[in-house]
């Protein structure tokens, strides 16, 4: 009987079946490793944040991943006067928008709007920009596997090389670039960790910060549950 | 020791004699005599209670913080959205205090429709607590009002298509509808105007009334007693002081075994906030994290969950009738089946008012009935394919067949003789 009532409660779940769908390749989880991180703002800095802002990000919060106010200054500054400034750029919106179709969005919490049931968002950003490749057709010349003629250009080419779609829909490393895959799909995977880590900044902190709340939850309701079993004893 | 009790009780009879401080402390917590038997689904009504506060104290803190301004800043993110991710990042504990109030959103309709499913096991809403019910249904729709004015405020891609959607909906009544949508958000689009009223709203409109309705709801519980789930009266049965035999008082017995559940609730509340505050995109929705594009409609707009069952029977009606588009009647669906609810004293002809005692048919409608909102709540967060709708129309007539026959099979149930006094297990 209860078979048959899971049975009929499931059967019409099978008709739902999925649309489209999208293959990620799987990021390689960068939280806590501060080498990483900071390579990954290293990248950042150099090669996002000409066209890409990160205004809710201030430059002195990357000490949350190793990194002094010396350091952030010397190497990481590039486009404000004061650690304390967010991430922003000089590039004006509307001409952005006239340069390349659309203006380049704000990449703080791109990290955390990029996920969805196909992966993470960190997921998406590491398949993202490992899948440029080469198209006439775009006025940019570049198209992509997960942003299907999408407006940027494959910043990174030179660490890459160039990719080509094969007939078989994968794609093939026609010329080489500065790094090995391997090296690249590293750097990338640094990159994507720093671009999750903006997302959420303090998730690190707010995950120890649940395990103490949790035990002291936990002695809490030691007391709660004796105080209640102490005043209920004459209740028959 | 006893010259400090004699200034506390000189303090109190002093108050006591211009406010009725003792009265009401016994009236509705020392001496408010409740069922013994309270069990498991008796923990929900405190917890809503400790989540309106969570909320109203949370929400305090982000209206400190939080501008409800649509316009763009110098990095062209809407001003809201920004001062969110302000919050978030430079607000000390602000994403502690933000992440407590859009989990808080979720928990409360968690253990709000925790809160009614137990007033259906037990039929909490007879005779004589139709008021109540009453009461308490027009709080779940101030909730969902309430819910729906606060997710337009974070002005991400989900909010704003979101309000986009549901305010269109009321341009499907005839003649006045058009004009009524644009008064509705004072603008020919989801825009500034909007966003600002919904503040307003959700900020001090609705959460003035819902305190109010919520007084309403306990003054009334209190009045005639509470039910339990033998679902028999205890006032029938007094001792010679006339107290309940099987009533003990709320305070120190319940607010002590609600303490326990409260600490259980903020386990698994902090087990959400500090380690899944999306919930798996549940409870903050990843395409929120998109600022708000008048120019770019996401390809799946869906809303949060709790709305899903009642959006799922919106879109399953897909007949036009009298020469009216079938939107309209979708929305008159959807209002209806939130409304519906409300009238269950009236509907329920049962000569007993517990799950215990009721007979098969009882049970096996409301089995289909759950499983029914489970299925529409599911449908809800999916784009519509013909296969999908057809089963949300089926499931939305499971959904109104439950009261709809009411009358007619709660009276032919078989059931089982209610006992005189509340049973132990």
């Amino acid at each position: 009987m209860k078979k048959f009532l899971t049975a009929i409660l499931f059967a019409p779940l099978l008709a739902f079946g999925a649309g489209a769908e999208l293959h990620l390749d799987r990021a390689p989880d960068k939280s806590g490793d501060m080498a990483a991180l900071q390579n990954g703002a290293k990248i950042f800095v150099n090669y996002c944040l000409n066209c890409h802002s990160a205004s809710y990000m201030r430059y002195n919060r990357l000490k949350d991943i190793g990194l002094n106010d010396a350091q952030i200054k010397d190497n990481l500054l590039f486009t404000a006067e004061k650690v304390g400034e967010p991430m922003k750029i000089a590039m004006q919106r509307a001409d952005a928008k006239v340069w390349f179709g659309a203006a380049p969005p704000d990449l703080t919490v791109i990290a955390r709007a990029r996920a969805s049931e196909f992966g993470s968002g960190a997921d998406w950003l590491y398949t993202y920009l490992r899948g440029f490749y080469r198209d006439d057709k775009r006025p940019t010349g570049w198209n992509n596997v997960v942003f299907e003629n999408v407006g940027m250009p494959h910043v990174l080419w030179e660490l890459q090389g160039e990719q080509v779609m094969g007939a078989d829909h994968k794609l093939n490393l026609a010329k080489p670039g500065k790094l090995k895959p391997q090296e690249f799909d590293a750097a990338v995977g640094d990159l994507v960790g720093f671009l999750k880590y903006m997302g959420e900044p303090m998730a690190e902190f707010r995950k120890q910060l649940g395990v103490i709340v949790l035990i002291f939850l936990a002695v809490v309701f030691v007391f709660a549950y004796a105080l209640k079993r102490e005043y209920w004893k004459d209740v028959h | 020791m006893s010259k400090v009790n004699a200034i506390l009780q000189g303090t109190l009879n002093w108050v006591d004699e211009r406010f009725p401080l003792t009265s009401n402390w016994k009236a509705h917590l020392s001496e408010y005599y409740a069922p013994k038997n309270f069990n498991f689904w008796y923990f929900f009504g405190s917890l809503a209670m400790l989540v309106l506060v969570i909320q109203i104290v949370t929400g305090i803190f982000l209206t400190m913080h939080f501008k409800p301004d649509a316009s763009l800043n110098a990095s062209g993110v809407p001003v809201a959205f920004a001062s969110v991710e302000y919050i978030m990042r430079d607000v000390p504990w602000g994403w502690l205090i933000r992440y407590m109030h859009s989990t808080g959103a979720s928990a409360f309709f968690v253990v709000v429709y925790l809160h009614m499913f137990r007033g259906m096991l037990y039929g909490s809403y007879r005779k004589p607590r139709e008021l109540i019910w009453i009461f308490g249904m027009v709080i779940f729709l101030c909730l969902m009002a309430e819910a729906f004015f606060g997710y337009l405020l974070p002005w991400g891609q989900m909010s704003f298509w979101g309000a986009q959607v549901i305010v269109n909906l009321f341009s499907a009544i005839p003649l006045i509808g058009p004009d009524l949508s644009i008064w509705l958000r004072g603008d020919y689009v989801v825009g500034d105007a909007t966003l600002n009223r919904f503040f307003a709203f959700h900020v001090i409109a609705v959460p003035l009334v819902l305190l109010g309705l919520v007084a309403a709801h306990i003054l009334a519980l209190h009045e005639v007693g509470s039910n339990n789930p033998d679902g028999v009266e205890i006032k029938k049965k007094k001792d010679a002081n006339g107290i309940p035999l099987d009533g003990i008082p709320f305070h120190p017995y319940y607010s002590v075994k609600d303490i326990v559940g409260v600490v259980v609730f903020l386990m698994v509340f902090s087990v959400i906030v500090f380690f899944m505050p999306e919930f798996g995109g549940y409870f903050l929705e990843y395409n929120n994290f998109f600022p708000a594009d008048p120019l770019v409609t996401p390809p799946h707009i869906a809303p949060v969950w709790y709305f899903t069952p009642y959006y799922s029977i919106l879109r399953a009606v897909t007949y036009p009738l009298f020469g009216i588009d079938a939107k309209f009647w979708g929305v008159v669906a959807m209002g209806a089946s939130t409304l519906i609810i409300a009238l269950l004293p009236w509907l329920d002809r049962s000569p007993v008012k517990s799950i215990r005692y009721r007979g098969p048919l009882y049970k096996g409608f409301l089995a289909a009935f759950i499983v029914s909102f489970f299925i529409l709540g599911y449908l809800g967060m999916l784009g519509p394919t013909p296969m999908r709708t057809l089963v949300a129309q089926i499931c939305s007539v499971i959904y109104f067949a439950f009261f709809l026959l009411m009358p007619i099979y709660s009276s032919l149930d078989k059931c089982q003789p209610e006992p005189d006094r509340v049973t132990s297990k």
